[in-house]
């Protein structure tokens, strides 16, 4: 009887985007791809991703690893407010982040004295990117932590391991699984971003117009290159978790 | 599990039957479902409020987007009665899917500044300069008459943000994110006194119309009718001028 449900979900997820290849025509789909404006976007979302994925390795990592080992009090309000950006609309997101690096935001203003400013640049567009994706690292990386470890930790502590050497050759081995597929996400995630970007960052070609926002400037005017860039990106995310996903669950990356 | 499902159900059917309710109470209201361009927001919705002062019995439903999005939904096969666009472009996408198009307003450009204008722009000219400067992109109405514009005056406009349409260029103006943008005369009248306004010369030169259709196979074709009537008639162009819209 499950298989019922489990066609008509697959369904809802497989035909929509099967319905965007019927819009397509094969042989003008080398030319809207190789177009300028599509290329800058790809090229623009790939680095843009990569970065802030590697910014929430950087800065979420050791969040998780603190959410998931600390006593702390508080640290379920801190939780909370790290799974914040999943369940927010993006564009609150771009509007939070406009107001307080934007040029009249408490922090936009410091920076503005010395002379930088976020809005309208690539690094806004990271920042946007890490805003949104860094959850999906944390999540998947606690969840990991708590799971997993605390067992062989506690046993390589008493054969006179320290904390460091128990960290980097029990800890890190062990969630490397975890840390695989909660990347994948990340970058899937980041890739997609498309709200607090354009709210936070605008949308110029070369500089802040990732793929998700060429889609929807193009589709005003010319639908078939806004078919033909959707389906770019939907490629790219396919690469990414067919590639990447199934090993990263299975446990060998 | 039972109970629990039992309590589900139970509260399902009543809201079917709750809803049923509502659906018989409102029968004999018509409604009339009009498409507009974004830009016509504060006027249709005094057009509207007009409309049913005139026609007690009639709802007229708005649904304000780009003029693009909603000559895509209409060709997509949206059920609408009239669709009102920001260009002549756009309704000539949906040419047979719309009967009769009419022009019923023009619209022009001008640059807004946040107040006491900090970069201080005073013309067309001024935004090739180093200042934030947003504007639409050329892909949507307001973009391409900002094209027009900057040709006919010569000016290399080098913009930070090209917006996909007019309102998010005035709110990044308004919320002081922008030294400057271009945008159309009825939006900078909208927001009052949050920006300031610098009228130029060249804006003359690219007057978007506005035409106005109804839609084949409209739900209401009758009321249809009279709505594009209405907005084309004395009391729409009161309206649409009070807005700062041109009239044909």
């Amino acid at each position: 009887m499950l298989w019922v449900p489990a066609v008509v979900a697959l369904a809802l997820v497989v035909l929509p985007v099967l319905g965007l290849l019927t819009r397509v025509d094969p042989t003008a789909l080398p030319g809207l791809l190789t177009s300028p404006a599509a290329l800058d976007a790809l090229r623009l979302s790939v680095v843009t991703g990569l970065i802030s994925t590697g910014l929430s390795l950087l800065l979420g990592g050791p969040l998780a690893v603190v959410l998931a080992r600390s006593r702390m009090r508080g640290l379920r309000v801190v939780r909370a407010f790290v799974l914040l950006p999943l369940v927010l609309p993006p564009v609150v997101g771009g509007l939070a982040l406009l107001y307080l690096l934007g040029r009249t935001g408490p922090l936009g203003q410091l920076l503005d004295v010395v002379g930088l400013r976020l809005p309208y640049t690539t690094t806004a567009v990271v920042l946007a990117q890490t805003f949104v994706a860094m959850p999906f690292l944390v999540v998947g990386l606690e969840g990991a932590l708590r799971t997993a470890g605390g067992r062989y930790e506690q046993v390589a502590a008493t054969l006179g391991a320290g904390p460091w050497l128990t960290f980097r050759r029990v800890t890190v081995p062990l969630l490397l699984p975890a840390l695989g597929s909660s990347l994948v996400l990340t970058f899937a995630r980041a890739l997609g971003e498309f709200g607090a970007t354009i709210t936070f960052a605008g949308s110029l070609q070369g500089t802040t117009r990732t793929l998700p926002l060429a889609v929807y400037t193009t589709a005003q005017s010319d639908v078939d290159a806004a078919v033909a860039m959707s389906l770019l990106l939907v490629v790219v995310a396919l690469v990414v978790i067919v590639v990447a996903r199934p090993k990263a669950v299975e446990g060998q990356l | 599990m039972m109970p629990k499902l039992r309590t589900i159900a139970g509260a399902l059917l009543a809201l079917v039957l709750l809803a049923g309710c509502g659906q018989a109470e409102t029968q004999q209201q018509r409604t009339l479902t009009v498409l507009a361009a974004a830009s016509l927001t504060e006027s249709f919705d005094e057009l509207g409020a007009r409309f049913t002062a005139e026609h007690p019995a009639v709802r007229v439903q708005f649904d304000y987007q780009g003029s693009a999005t909603l000559a895509e939904q209409i060709q997509q096969g949206r059920p609408a009665d009239v669709f009102a666009s920001a260009d002549e472009g756009n309704m000539a996408k949906v040419r047979d899917l719309v009967g009769g198009p009419q022009t019923f307003a023009t619209n022009r450009l001008t640059i807004v500044v946040p107040p006491g204008n900090p970069a201080g722009i005073t013309s067309l000219a001024d935004l090739a300069g180093d200042h934030a400067v947003v504007v639409c992109a050329p892909q949507v109405p307001c973009g391409s008459a900002t094209q027009r514009v900057a040709q006919a005056a010569g000016v290399r406009l080098a913009p930070v943000s090209e917006e996909n349409d007019v309102k998010s260029v005035l709110n990044k103006v308004v919320a002081g994110e922008a030294d400057a943008g271009l945008v159309y005369v009825t939006d900078a009248q909208a927001a009052g006194d949050r920006v300031q306004r610098i009228d130029f010369p060249e804006s003359q030169q690219a007057v978007n119309t506005y035409p106005i259709a109804t839609v084949n196979g409209a739900p209401e074709p009758e009321l249809a009718a009279q709505f594009v009537d209405f907005a084309r008639g004395p009391v729409g162009r009161e309206i649409l001028t009070h807005h700062g819209f041109g009239t044909p």
